[in-house]
């Protein structure tokens, strides 16, 4: 019984390959355009980074995108500027304000100055990011709220919570007893929200960000630049004695005392840092890995169609493998920087000789 | 590389959207959950620990009520070990106390009979006193009616007087 499950689901899995094999090269030629060669990298970047609109694909030379509203405060002419970005998308100028094709703006919104060079306005429009930020932002309160309302009512003699709640309570309960409470030995009450608050945001982006047509946004650094930002202020604003004491007077030999207290200083701001890039880069090369591993089947059959319908099962299945690593990462991820984060606040709370 | 250039756009929304999200989850959101999950590990150890003590307790009762019951026995079989022997005790009392009284009645029944017949002896005796006086003054009488008898009665009855005195 088992074996003949697992011949069809074989079979199954067989057919849909080879049915991708015959569909994939019209769209391939498609996206192709008539010169027939496909630009990976720009691709690539093009869905790892930011943009002024939501692209979700193209239907035929048609692009199925959600406008989205740009929001720019020119320092040249001293004034705010509100509209749709339709009105730039196709490379039109709209008020003096354009896509960037030059090399230091690339696909950023500039006008130009008196002298005709490109200026960057002061832009928070909310482009694709900023807008899954948004709605994703909001989606998280609304998961934990809904997850807080269960408890309500409820205290430590009811039953434990089951289904969703369950779950919630089961990962809060990991990163509050196992990341929080084992690296942090005073004021736990104080870093739990900010901790709790990191994991989940990043774990639920990361997740979010895996599923197509959605934004990248932890593999955005902007967004992990403000993460780092605040594990650092976390960790230094409430930092004791004991910890500047070991940065700037560490136990060492006198002559080694001034040495050491550089190290250390700079350590405050690389370990931030090192947050910053290690979230960014692995979500970052995550998507890139798996938008290479797509590109190969339009590259191929760029090259020749034999070709593309050889490779195009085995590089389908890569991508299954490398979705599923990629959830494992958006978890390891998020543990990773809860745990750091944990761990550089215990040492700003640690008693040396206690 | 733009891709490691941060942009100023995103940072202003992300310091909003994590700002916010931070503030309602630190007061509405995880306070509650962690709260809830404290206050349930606590109520879970103190429960396990109250199993553990009331555990103890059963054992020690168990231990007491073994020990009371084995005093109990040992104060039975103490009881009834003095009470059999009190019972010996009170029958070999008795026995002697029968025998006793047995053998002084007995004592005081024969002494009686030998009193009895001592008196009895002594009537009689007196009695056969009397009546051999007599006999003997008919049969006297009788013999004694010539002087002669008279004469050889008295020389006999000397002689054996004198025979009874050794003289």
């Amino acid at each position: 019984m088992r074996n003949r499950k697992s011949d069809k689901i074989t079979w199954i899995v067989c057919m849909m390959m080879l049915a991708i094999s015959f569909l994939i090269p019209s769209s391939a030629r498609a996206s192709g355009g008539e010169g027939g060669s496909f630009d990976a990298s720009e691709m690539i970047f093009g869905h790892i980074g930011d943009s002024y609109e939501w692209h979700f694909t193209n239907i035929g030379e048609k692009a199925i995108a959600l406008p989205l509203p740009v929001i720019l405060y020119s320092r040249e002419r001293g004034e705010w500027f509100l509209f749709s970005s339709s009105r730039i998308m196709e490379g039109e100028t709209y008020n003096g304000f354009y896509l960037s094709k030059g090399e230091k703006y690339k696909g950023k919104l500039v006008e130009q100055d008196i002298n005709g060079d490109e200026v960057r306005p002061l832009d928070i429009s909310l482009t694709k990011n900023a807008c899954a930020l948004l709605i994703n932002s909001l989606l998280l309160i609304l998961l934990v709220l809904w997850c807080a309302r269960w408890y309500k009512e409820k205290d430590q003699t009811s039953d434990a919570p089951r289904g969703f709640v369950g779950l919630m309570e089961m990962m809060v309960s990991m990163v509050y007893e196992d990341v929080i409470k084992a690296n942090i030995p005073v004021h736990v009450q104080r870093y739990a929200p900010y901790l709790l608050c990191a994991f989940f945001f990043i774990f639920l982006n990361n997740l979010i960000g895996l599923i197509p047509g959605s934004a990248n946004l932890t593999g955005n650094i902007a967004i992990t630049l403000v993460l780092a930002l605040c594990t650092f202020l976390m960790v230094n604003i409430f930092a004791n004695k004991e910890y500047w004491k070991e940065i700037f007077w560490a136990d060492v030999p006198l002559w080694m005392k001034p040495v050491m207290a550089v190290v250390e200083f700079l350590g405050i701001f690389t370990k931030p840092i090192a947050l910053m890039i290690r979230l960014f880069a692995n979500i970052m090369a995550g998507h890139a890995a798996l938008l290479a591993l797509v590109s190969v089947i339009f590259i191929t059959f760029s090259i020749s169609s034999l070709l593309g319908g050889l490779m195009t099962p085995l590089t389908v299945l890569f991508c299954i493998f490398l979705d599923f690593l990629e959830v494992l990462v958006a978890f390891i991820q998020a543990y990773v920087f809860t745990m750091l984060s944990a761990v550089f606040i215990g040492l700003s709370q640690a008693h040396h000789h206690e | 590389m733009f891709l490691l250039t941060p942009d100023s756009g995103l940072i202003f929304w992300m310091l909003i959207a994590f700002g916010v999200v931070f503030f309602v989850l630190a007061k509405y959101g995880w306070p509650v959950i962690t709260k809830m999950i404290d206050s349930r590990k606590q109520y879970i150890d103190e429960s396990l620990e109250n199993a553990r003590k009331a555990n103890e307790r059963l054992a020690q009762l168990q231990e007491e009520t073994a020990q009371m019951l084995k005093q109990a026995q040992e104060q039975q079989s103490k009881i009834l070990a003095e009470a059999v022997e009190m019972r010996n005790q009170i029958v070999e009392k008795a026995k002697t106390e029968a025998t006793n009284e047995g053998q002084k009645l007995l004592q005081e029944a024969k002494q009686q009979i030998a009193q009895e017949k001592e008196s009895a002896i002594r009537d009689i005796r007196r009695e056969v006193g009397v009546l051999s006086v007599e006999i003997a003054e008919k049969v006297l009488r009788q013999n004694l009616q010539n002087d002669d008898d008279q004469m050889a009665m008295i020389d006999r009855m000397l002689d054996e007087i004198m025979a009874d005195k050794n003289i």
